[in-house]
């Protein structure tokens, strides 16, 4: 056993095996999760293992993925955000409304509806480091009132656009890799650079594991704070448009409990609800999970309203044996 | 010839690869103050654990009162008579005292509902017999540490206790507080309850005890009588090796002023406050629990607000400085508690040491994974931190190594001026030693440190001078020559010099 432990640690010192031997140590539950029922919706699904499914559950995902970065991340500093889904129609409707109602050109429209995201969030931050109200309460509220201004702007109604190109921003391709495929590992691409080979991603594991001592070391833990709940914002926001070039239209109705899902991947792939741990990695299997349980399901005509049932139970799971490998942790030692 | 109330033999524990307990013994008599004396981890808290229940023993015999019994349970060691007052109070802070008395046991009245007054009646007299003089209908949070821990004695009696177990009771207690607490103890030996005292402070284990047994790495090493032995013997016996040289300290020359704060003020628990500390040299900073020093250095370094005041680092006056700023100048605070201001618990002895020292190892997204581990591994063999490699999750270590940490982290950033709040806190006596053998080598070269600390012994052998402060106000400052406990005490409890 010793001399296993030797080797392993001899091999994760190697620059290209040590990160992969890490992950696959750090992820394990999530990763038998993942393979299991990747394999068991290969036997029973008969369409599930296509590159047309795929493609299809990959581009679904996608949008899940975005607000899970952020989710994440804003679990990971003990906290949360819920202004995900509200923020996919908020910044929907800001969009289409910027093209349709102001006659603004797609860059223009797009960089309002982001830039709004980034305020809502960057709001967020604020309130929360500031006020030390709990961030549950204060993205609740936030949630609240993107909806309402979503409402307002769109007056109620779906706002639709009959321009052209609109469209392709969520329904293009690359190759053959749908766009918002690939804005999802550009995204998680950098969310791991940021929290891995920056100083400010280990002041985030630092302050999400003890903001006291994160503060006597000399982190800002103010900025930080606004620093994730503003990306959160910001990828909120973009899922926002993504979303809506979909479907040509801005909804203020959309993406209801989509944070939801988010909160359900980050959980799943590992991101402790006391704050202090989480990677993408991991997060990235629980989007992925989550997406082949609602695409399993319906390719094998289960009642859509189990996929429901089915991702409470998760949650449940995860967070459970996330708590009980903190308790173990916690009583390792005398 | 007083009655034997219990008697553990042969208490054998293991837990997955580690022998905790290997034969540990121990015997108590009515009426009699008990110490256990032990480093960390030489299995004190397991036997004790065993005691209440929580754990269950491997191997070996209980006996209370001459009786053999198994306690399964902290229902069981309850019934038996044992309570428990432990090191970090266990009382609900949003109820009332009465309420955490009976806490689980609530008294009802004729209609079978909860009887808020049955309650703070019956509690009173239990308050009477520890002699605390509070309202048993006033919220626990309310009250001071020292009164909590009255509270969980009083609770004790209400239980029918006849041992009672202390686990370190004085470690976060003034010295007013602790004197109550002793008058407390005696009050309960004079009543026939046996206790078992555990703590790494000598001076309270010679004034209380009458009989000391001594643990180490699980076993029992021997019981001695308190009158017929020594510091020396017991910590001989304690770490199974003479410590020589306890306190080493070198006076050397010291250099020209390195900080100098001048007319410091921060909200009502800083008052005016002004002192200088030099290269070199070790300045204590001593006071009650309560008279302002963690909250003086807190604002110092800008963790806290504070309301005016210099702030001169060699020679450059800089009165508002952030955390980080101060760390940039060489200003260092290692803080009083390790595992709320000092350590992120939840990760790697790696990630916590590096933590204060990210600019050297990242830059423009490439971490320098070489540099990083030259840090990590000078850190661990310098400062002879005991983990297996720099990747094991730092609650894993003993508190001892877990200081280590704490000062290995500050002391990365390679600091100009040291301050240590309270460094041997909690650590066993091994430790200790070594802790101070960083300090003397860092003042030697030519570091100024100032330390705050509670044990006078501790200050009068390693400090060149001192500053005492009392309710926020400085009230004296004294040099080498004048150290004497008795005026460092009256100028601490703001009695003026002798």
């Amino acid at each position: 056993m010793i001399e296993n432990n030797k080797i392993l640690k001899k091999l994760e010192s190697n620059i290209i095996l040590g990160p992969v031997i890490r992950y696959f140590r750090t992820n394990m539950g999530i990763l038998i999760g993942f393979l299991v029922l990747f394999i068991f919706m290969s036997f029973t699904a008969d369409n599930f293992f296509t590159k047309t499914n795929f493609l299809n559950v990959m581009r679904t995902v996608s949008t899940n993925s975005y607000l899970a970065i952020g989710v994440m991340m804003a679990i990971m500093l003990g906290g949360i955000d819920l202004t995900g889904g509200a923020l996919i129609a908020f910044s929907g409707c800001v969009t289409v409304v910027c093209m349709e109602r102001l006659g603004m050109p797609i860059p223009a429209a797009v960089a309002v509806a982001l830039s709004a995201g980034i305020a809502a969030g960057a709001a967020n931050g604020v309130i929360i480091a500031y006020s030390g109200i709990h961030p549950f309460v204060v993205t609740l509220a936030m949630m609240s009132i993107c909806r309402g201004f979503a409402y307002l702007i769109a007056d109620g109604q779906p706002v639709s656009t009959m321009n052209k190109t609109f469209p392709e921003i969520g329904n293009g391709y690359l190759g053959f890799i749908p766009l918002p495929v690939l804005y999802m590992f550009i995204f998680l691409f950098l969310v791991y650079l940021l929290l891995n080979k920056t100083k400010i991603g280990r002041h985030i594991y630092a302050v999400g594991g003890n903001p006291t001592a994160a503060k006597f070391s000399g982190v800002n833990i103010t900025r930080v704070k606004i620093l994730v709940w503003t990306i959160s914002g910001f990828l909120g926001a973009f899922a926002g448009v993504v979303l809506a070039s979909r479907m040509s239209s801005g909804q203020p109705a959309t993406a209801v409990g989509f944070e939801t899902d988010a909160i359900a991947a980050a959980v799943l792939g590992g991101t402790s609800m006391y704050g202090g741990a989480g990677n993408v990695g991991g997060m990235f299997i629980g989007v992925l999970v989550i997406g082949i349980i609602s695409n399993g399901l319906n390719l094998l005509h289960v009642n859509s309203y189990w996929q429901y049932v089915a991702k409470g139970v998760i949650i449940l799971i995860a967070v459970y044996i996330d708590m009980y490998k903190k308790k173990k942790q916690n009583t390792g030692k005398e | 010839m007083p009655k034997q109330i219990l008697k553990m033999e042969n208490i054998s524990k293991a837990f997955p690869g580690v022998k905790a307990l290997d034969n540990a013994c121990l015997d108590l008599y009515e009426g009699e103050v008990h110490g256990l004396l032990g480093e960390n981890g030489a299995g004190k808290s397991t036997l004790m654990n065993i005691l209440g229940g929580i754990y269950k023993k491997d191997e070996g015999n209980i006996y209370v009162d001459g009786e053999k019994v198994e306690l399964n349970g902290v229902l069981e060691s309850q019934a038996r008579g044992i309570a428990f007052i432990h090191q970090e109070l266990e009382l609900e802070p949003y109820m009332t005292v009465a309420e955490n008395i009976f806490l689980g046991r609530e008294k009802k009245n004729k209609m079978g509902m909860v009887s808020k007054s049955i309650m703070n009646e019956e509690a009173m007299q239990y308050l009477d017999i520890v002699g605390l003089n509070i309202d048993p209908s006033s919220d626990v949070c309310r009250l001071s540490t020292g009164q909590q821990q009255m509270v969980e004695i009083a609770k004790a009696f209400s239980l029918n206790a006849k041992i009672i177990v202390m686990d370190e009771p004085t470690s976060s207690l003034s010295e007013k507080e602790t004197g109550i607490l002793f008058e407390t103890v005696r009050l309960l030996q004079r009543k026939n309850i046996g206790i078992i005292y555990i703590s790494h402070k000598m001076s309270d284990i010679f004034e209380l005890t009458g009989r000391i047994t001594v643990m180490r790495d699980g076993a029992y090493i021997g019981t001695k009588i308190t009158k017929e032995t020594n510091t020396n013997e017991l910590v001989h016996m304690m770490v199974g090796r003479e410590l020589e040289n306890y306190y080493v300290r070198t006076f050397n020359e010291i250099g020209e002023v390195a900080l100098e704060v001048k007319n410091i003020n921060a909200g009502k628990r800083v008052k005016n406050c002004s002192f200088s500390v030099r290269r070199g040299e070790v300045l204590g900073l001593y006071g009650l629990i309560g008279s302002g020093r963690s909250e003086l250095m807190q604002a110092i370094m800008g963790l806290d607000p504070k309301d005016g005041g210099e702030i001169i680092i060699n020679g450059e006056r800089n009165d508002k400085l952030t955390p980080l700023q101060c760390q940039d100048k060489g200003l260092v605070l290692v803080p009083e508690s390790r595992k709320t201001q000092g350590l992120i618990l939840g990760n790697t002895v790696g990630f916590n040491i590096t933590i204060t020292v990210l600019d050297k190892i990242i830059s423009k997204l490439r971490v320098n994974q070489k540099i990083e581990k030259d840090i990590v591994n000078k850190s661990i063999s310098s400062f002879n931190i005991k983990t297996p490699f720099a990747e094991q999750c730092i609650s894993n270590l003993s508190g001892g190594n877990q200081q280590k940490v704490v000062l290995a982290k500050w002391l990365a950033t390679n600091p100009e001026v040291l301050i240590l709040d309270e460094p041997t806190r909690g650590v066993d006596i091994g430790a200790k030693a070594e802790i101070y053998k960083i300090i003397n080598e860092l003042a030697g070269k030519g570091i100024a440190i100032i330390m705050i600390s509670s044990e006078l012994p501790e200050i009068i052998n390693m400090c060149d001078n001192l500053v005492i402060m009392h309710e926020g106000n400085i009230t004296g400052l004294l040099s080498k020559e004048e150290f004497v406990s008795a005026s460092i005490l009256n100028l601490a409890i703001g009695g003026g010099g002798v």
